[in-house]
C-alpha cells in the first residue's frame, strides 16, 4: 500500500457520504502487462481533481475506466458509494459528461452538437433547445450557433465540446486533456472560462493533463500518475512540497534529489548526511537517526552568490560549489552547481547578470532547512 | 463508319418513337437492379457495421470473405444461383428459375459483398474515438450506430452507388438465371447481347445509350444527394 494515497480528506470515514466516485484496487491489463494500477482514489462531491502525469502514464486509460468505456481487469469503482455494476452502462453514462482532447464534433451546426447528448436522452425538444442555447451563450459562442461544426477553429470547437458536456448537467464531468491541443492564448482564455463555469455549476470534475501549471490552476487536488501507477493524491501543497517518492519529486519539478542518511535528530531539526559528498545539511521533520532518505530541494528555493562575498542570507544550509551549466529560461536562468552532488538553482536573469554568473565560477549556495523535503526510503 | 452513323441515327429514332418494348426492358432493369441494391443495403449495412466495430473470433476471416466477394465473377454467381434454383435443384420447387426474382437473387449475391465491404471501409475511416465520445454523451448502442452512419453517410452513399453500378451493368448472371425471355426477364444488358449477336446494331446501340443514361441518372441523383450532405 502506498501510504501517501491516504493523504487528503478522502480517507476520513465520516466524510464518506460526500464521496461521489471511489476507485479501489483498480488494475487494467493489456496483453498480460499492467498499464494502469490505482490502489485507491476518491473524488469528493464538488471538487476538481487534476490527474497529472507524462504522456503514456495511463491517464487516458484511467479516464476511460472512470467513464466506463473500458473494463478494468481487476478492482472496483463506486459511484455514490455503490458499485458501478449496480447501474447499467447507459444509466451511468447518462449521469456523467465526457470531453476529450479532440473536440470530435458531429456533422451539423454548433447548436446540433451542443444538443446531441440531450437528444440522446430524449429531452423534450423545447427544453433541449433552451439548454443548448443557454450553454452556447455561457461559453461565449452564441454567434456560432448555426455555423457548421467543421468550419469552427480548434478553440471554438473545444468550446462547443465543453458546452455539449455542460448542457447535460452531469453529476460528474470527465475531461481528457481538454485544452491540450490548443495554442497558448486560446488555451489560457478557455481555461479561465472553464474555471468560471465549473465554479458556477459546482460540478464534480476529474480532468487529466500533462501540464503542471494547468493542474495547479484548475485542480483543488492533484493526483500523480507515473508509469501506470497512481503514486500520490492530495492538495497541490502536499504533492509539491512533500512528494511521496523520487518519481513524483522529479515529476513535480523538485530537481535536486540526492540520497542521504539522518545523522542526528534535534527536536525536529534533522541533520542529514548526504551520501555522495558527506556534507551535513539541516532539514525539518520527524525521522529516526540512521534512516535512509532522499533529500529533495526545489530550484527556486536555492539562492546563489559569488564565493568570497558576504551574503545576508539567514538560511541554515550553506554549500560551496562550481557552476557546471547555465541554461536561460525566459526571465530565469537555471544554474547547475556541482557542490559534491548536483544542485540546481533558479535565479532571475537580472541577478545572474549582476553577479556575473558564468560556467566554471565558484559560488556559494544557501537554502532554508524548511525548504528541504525528505522522503524516507524503505 | 456508315454502320456506326446509321446505327446511331436509327437508335435515336427508336428512342424518340418511344418503343414500348424498349421502355419495358428499361423499367425491368431498373426494378431488378434497384431491388437487388436495396436488399444488399439492408444486408450489407448491418453486416458491415458489425464487421467494422465488432471484436469476435473469425472476424478477419469473414472480412477476407467479403473482400473476395466484392470481386465475384457474375457468371460464377449465375452458375450457382441457377443450380440452386434449377427445377431439380434444392430450391427448384419455388419455381423461380427464369423469373425476375431469380435475377434479383443473383444480383443481390453480386452487390451485397460490394455494399458490405465498402460499408466496413466507410465506418473504419471514422475516428475510432468518436465511439467513445458518443457513448460518453449518453448514446445507447443503437443511437451510437445511427450517429456513426450519419457521420459516414457520404462514403456509405458511395457504397450504394458502387453496388448499383455492379449489377445494372452485369450480364452473365442475368442471362443464366433469367433466360433473357422477351417480355419477362429481358433486361438491358441481355437485350444488348442478343441484338448484337443478331447483327441488329441499331437497337443494340439504343439500349446501350439507355443503359448509360440510366447509370448516369441514378448516380447523378445519388451524387446530388451526397454533395448536398457535404454542405450541411
Amino acid at each position: 500500500m502506498n501510504q501517501a494515497l491516504g493523504a487528503g480528506a478522502s480517507d476520513v470515514p465520516f466524510r464518506q457520504s460526500n464521496t461521489i466516485l471511489e476507485v479501489r484496487g483498480l488494475k487494467v491489463q493489456r496483453g498480460g502487462r499492467t498499464v494502469l494500477e490505482v490502489e485507491h482514489l476518491a473524488v469528493e462531491q464538488g471538487e476538481v481533481l487534476a490527474v497529472i502525469g507524462p504522456n503514456g502514464a495511463g491517464k487516458s486509460t484511467l479516464l476511460l475506466a472512470l467513464a466506463r468505456l473500458l473494463r478494468p481487469s481487476l478492482g472496483q469503482i463506486f459511484f455514490h458509494n455503490r458499485p458501478l455494476e449496480a447501474l447499467s452502462d447507459l444509466a451511468y453514462r447518462r449521469r456523467i459528461g465526457l470531453v476529450l482532447q479532440e473536440p470530435l464534433l458531429l456533422s451539423g451546426s454548433a447548436f446540433t452538437n451542443v444538443a446531441a447528448g440531450l437528444r440522446f436522452r430524449r429531452l423534450p425538444r423545447a427544453e433541449a433547445r433552451r439548454r443548448a442555447e443557454q450553454w452556447l451563450a455561457r461559453l461565449g459562442i452564441r454567434h456560432l450557433r448555426d455555423r457548421p461544426a467543421r468550419l469552427l477553429s480548434g478553440g471554438e470547437a473545444q468550446r462547443v465540446s465543453l458546452a455539449r458536456a455542460f448542457a447535460l448537467q452531469p453529476e460528474l464531468l470527465l475531461l481528457d486533456e481538454p485544452f491540450g491541443a490548443l495554442d497558448p492564448p486560446t488555451r489560457n482564455r478557455l481555461q479561465i472560462d472553464f474555471q468560471t463555469l465549473r465554479a458556477a455549476t459546482g460540478v464534480t470534475t476529474v480532468f487529466v493533463t500533462h501540464d503542471l501549471d494547468e493542474a495547479l490552476l484548475l485542480g483543488d487536488r492533484v493526483a500523480i500518475l507515473l508509469e501506470g501507477r497512481l503514486r500520490q493524491a492530495g492538495s497541490p501543497q502536499q504533492v509539491f512540497n512533500a512528494p511521496a517518492d523520487g518519481g513524483v519529486a522529479a515529476f513535480v519539478g523538485v530537481e535536486t534529489v540526492v540520497a542521504g542518511r539522518v545523522a542526528a535528530n534535534m527536536e525536529g531539526r534533522l541533520l542529514v548526511e548526504i551520501t555522495p559528498g558527506g556534507q551535513q545539511l539541516e532539514a525539518v521533520g520527524e525521522l529516526e537517526v540512521g534512516r535512509q532518505v532522499l533529500f529533495c530541494l526545489r530550484p527556486e528555493d536555492v539562492t546563489l552568490w559569488p564565493q568570497g562575498k558576504a551574503h545576508p542570507s539567514s538560511a541554515r544550509n550553506r554549500l560551496a560549489g562550481r557552476i557546471v551549466r547555465l541554461a536561460p529560461q525566459g526571465l530565469l536562468v537555471r544554474v547547475e552547481v556541482d557542490s559534491g552532488f548536483p544542485l540546481t538553482a533558479l535565479v532571475t536573469r537580472a541577478s545572474a547578470e549582476e553577479m556575473g554568473l558564468a560556467e566554471g565560477m565558484l559560488v556559494a549556495a544557501a537554502f532554508k532547512a524548511s525548504a528541504a523535503h525528505l522522503i524516507p526510503r524503505a | 463508319m456508315h454502320l456506326i452513323l446509321e446505327g446511331i441515327r436509327q437508335a435515336v429514332l427508336l428512342l424518340l418513337r418511344g418503343d414500348r418494348e424498349v421502355w419495358q426492358i428499361t423499367l425491368l432493369s431498373l426494378q431488378v437492379s434497384g431491388a437487388a441494391t436495396g436488399i444488399s443495403l439492408l444486408l450489407g449495412l448491418p453486416l458491415g457495421t458489425w464487421l467494422a466495430f465488432g471484436r469476435f473470433p473469425g472476424r478477419a476471416f469473414l472480412l477476407s470473405l467479403v473482400n473476395t466477394g466484392m470481386a465475384l465473377p457474375p457468371v460464377v454467381v449465375g452458375l450457382w444461383v441457377a443450380i440452386v434454383l434449377w427445377r431439380s435443384g434444392p430450391l427448384g420447387d419455388l419455381g423461380l428459375i427464369y423469373t425476375p426474382a431469380a435475377i434479383v437473387i443473383a444480383q443481390t449475391v453480386i452487390a451485397a459483398p460490394v455494399v458490405t465491404g465498402l460499408t466496413v471501409a466507410a465506418l473504419q475511416a471514422l475516428d475510432p474515438r468518436l465511439q467513445h465520445q458518443l457513448l460518453g454523451l449518453g448514446a445507447s448502442r443503437l443511437q451510437m450506430v445511427l450517429a456513426l452512419w450519419r457521420e459516414a453517410r457520404l462514403p456509405l452513399l458511395a457504397a450504394l452507388m458502387a453496388g448499383f453500378g455492379s449489377v445494372i451493368s452485369e450480364v452473365g448472371a442475368s442471362m443464366m438465371v433469367g433466360g433473357n425471355i422477351r417480355g419477362q426477364t429481358r433486361v438491358l444488358t441481355t437485350a444488348i447481347v442478343l441484338e448484337t449477336g443478331k447483327g441488329n446494331f441499331a437497337p443494340a446501340i439504343a439500349l446501350g445509350l439507355l443503359l448509360l443514361a440510366l447509370a448516369y441518372l441514378v448516380n447523378l441523383a445519388l451524387t446530388w444527394f451526397q454533395q448536398r450532405g457535404t454542405r450541411r
